[in-house]
């Protein structure tokens, strides 16, 4: 029988071991419909999310559906919005109880006198061109305005294929405003023109997303086998998709089979009632998706079907840890 | 905060009687042998005291399964807060002589 310490010397099973017990549950929710933004591509507006429900204003029973969350055992709430730094007393419903992240676009600074150690994603989407292409204005010269230097945000930056050539020159500036940095990939919902992935744009960006996770290992936080998994859409010999993905709302999942290797996952409207299809929206092709969460959560749910030679189980660990820094589970 | 003392980064020192009784300690690794679908190991060979998610390499939702199969096998419940503390086939043993005697 394979083991994990035959596969491993002490050094990687030292790092397997401070990952292994984790049991991240995690579940997604719109903490608004609103947003102070309106980006070109982006999958909440873009599919009517926005108005699929309408949002709890009574901050109570925010309070009431997070004890309720933590009960059915999840234990990292992501928020999403719309913007959810618009309603700090319902983030602070999460905060309060248990590990959250907050996804904004960094337009607002979260108070960290009232959040001092909340994770916070600052959504990046190019340099000042495309920023302003795409969402109107050059979003970086504020939030890293809001949030240089601090320990407890990075930025989210999605790459488009606008981006190839020019992503060292987004890393160097995030580098310089002492933030760190995840990547991931546009699914262009919105059909914005020039900013669908063609297949050998996705073959270079790979290379060069090793290239920046090489060069600047201090502020880049990622793993050359996610990024295998997210431009390939390969995981070993399995491909993903709509019957392979687990960001799919439990509850409401009618796969026929159902993928066994689930974790309750949920993605919540803001009227605390509603849930969505998955961590995405329903109106995306599940075949093209390069979310990067739901292909994380694909790698870390199949840990043993990597438990197979030591270079498959070292880059399940990789990803498993890129998760866990990113929201605070293990330190950068 | 609390990140680093909430319930899911917690080492478990909850400690459990060792089971001594090879049938049971035999029938569950043959349950955790077919569930996993483990390969080159027989029931017999299978060492009881090897740890399941540091060696095997199990995980939150592989311990749901086998609890279904055992809830099945011995008409037992295992609370999911359990989880945590049945880190080998032995402990597991034990736990379910446990649940059995406490029902006699």
């Amino acid at each position: 029988m394979i083991t994990v310490s035959s596969l491993l010397d002490d050094y990687w099973y030292e790092r397997y071991k401070k990952i292994s017990k984790l049991n991240i549950r995690s579940s997604i929710y719109d903490v608004t419909d609103r947003c102070n933004l309106r980006c070109k591509g982006c999958f909440f507006f873009s599919s009517g999310e926005h108005e699929r429900a309408s949002e709890e204003k009574d901050v109570n029973k925010w309070h009431g559906f997070v004890e309720k969350e933590m009960a059915r055992g999840v234990n990292l709430a992501i928020l999403i919005g719309g913007e959810p730094t618009l309603c700090l007393d319902r983030i602070e419903a999460f905060y309060k109880r248990l590990p959250t992240f907050c996804a904004t676009n960094g337009l607002i600074k979260v108070p960290r006198d009232r959040f001092p150690d909340m994770m916070v994603g600052l959504s990046l989407w190019g340099d000042a061109e495309d920023e302003k292409i795409l969402r109107g204005k050059d979003t970086f010269k504020i939030s890293s305005a809001n949030y240089e230097g601090d320990p407890h945000a990075y930025y989210l930056y999605t790459i488009t294929p606008k981006q190839l050539g020019k992503t060292e020159k987004i890393i160097k500036k995030i580098q310089d405003v002492g933030l760190k940095v995840h990547m991931q990939l546009l699914s262009n919902d919105e059909g914005v023109d020039g900013f669908s992935w063609q297949p050998e744009e996705l073959v270079e960006v790979r290379a060069e997303m090793d290239d920046m996770l090489d060069k600047y290992p201090g502020t880049v936080i990622s793993s050359k086998y996610y990024h295998e998994v997210i431009t390939t859409g390969k995981m070993l010999d399995r491909t993903f998709g709509w019957m392979e993905c687990p960001s799919v709302t439990e509850p409401i999942d009618k796969r026929n089979p159902r993928p066994k290797r689930l974790t309750n996952f949920i993605r919540w409207a803001s009227d605390l009632q509603t849930m969505h299809r998955c961590c995405t929206s329903e109106t995306r092709d599940c075949s093209t998706c390069k979310d990067g969460a739901a292909h994380m959560s694909w790698v870390m749910v199949n840990k043993r079907a990597h438990i197979k030679t030591s270079k498959d189980l070292q880059n399940w660990i990789e990803v498993y840890e890129m998760f866990a820094k990113l929201y605070q589970f293990i330190p950068w | 905060m609390f990140r680093h003392d909430h319930p899911a980064t917690l080492d478990n020192h909850i400690t459990v009687a060792m089971s001594n009784d090879s049938t049971t300690v035999t029938k569950i690794a043959e349950i955790i042998i077919n569930e996993l679908k483990l390969e080159d190991v027989t029931p017999e060979s299978f060492d009881a005291d090897l740890d399941l998610v540091d060696e095997v390499g199990i995980d939150s939702m592989d311990l749901a399964t086998i609890a279904l199969v055992l809830r099945d096998e011995y008409g037992i419940r295992i609370d999911e807060d359990d989880y945590p503390k049945l880190t080998t086939v032995r402990i597991i043993a034990a736990y379910i002589e446990d649940k059995l005697n406490s029902n006699d």
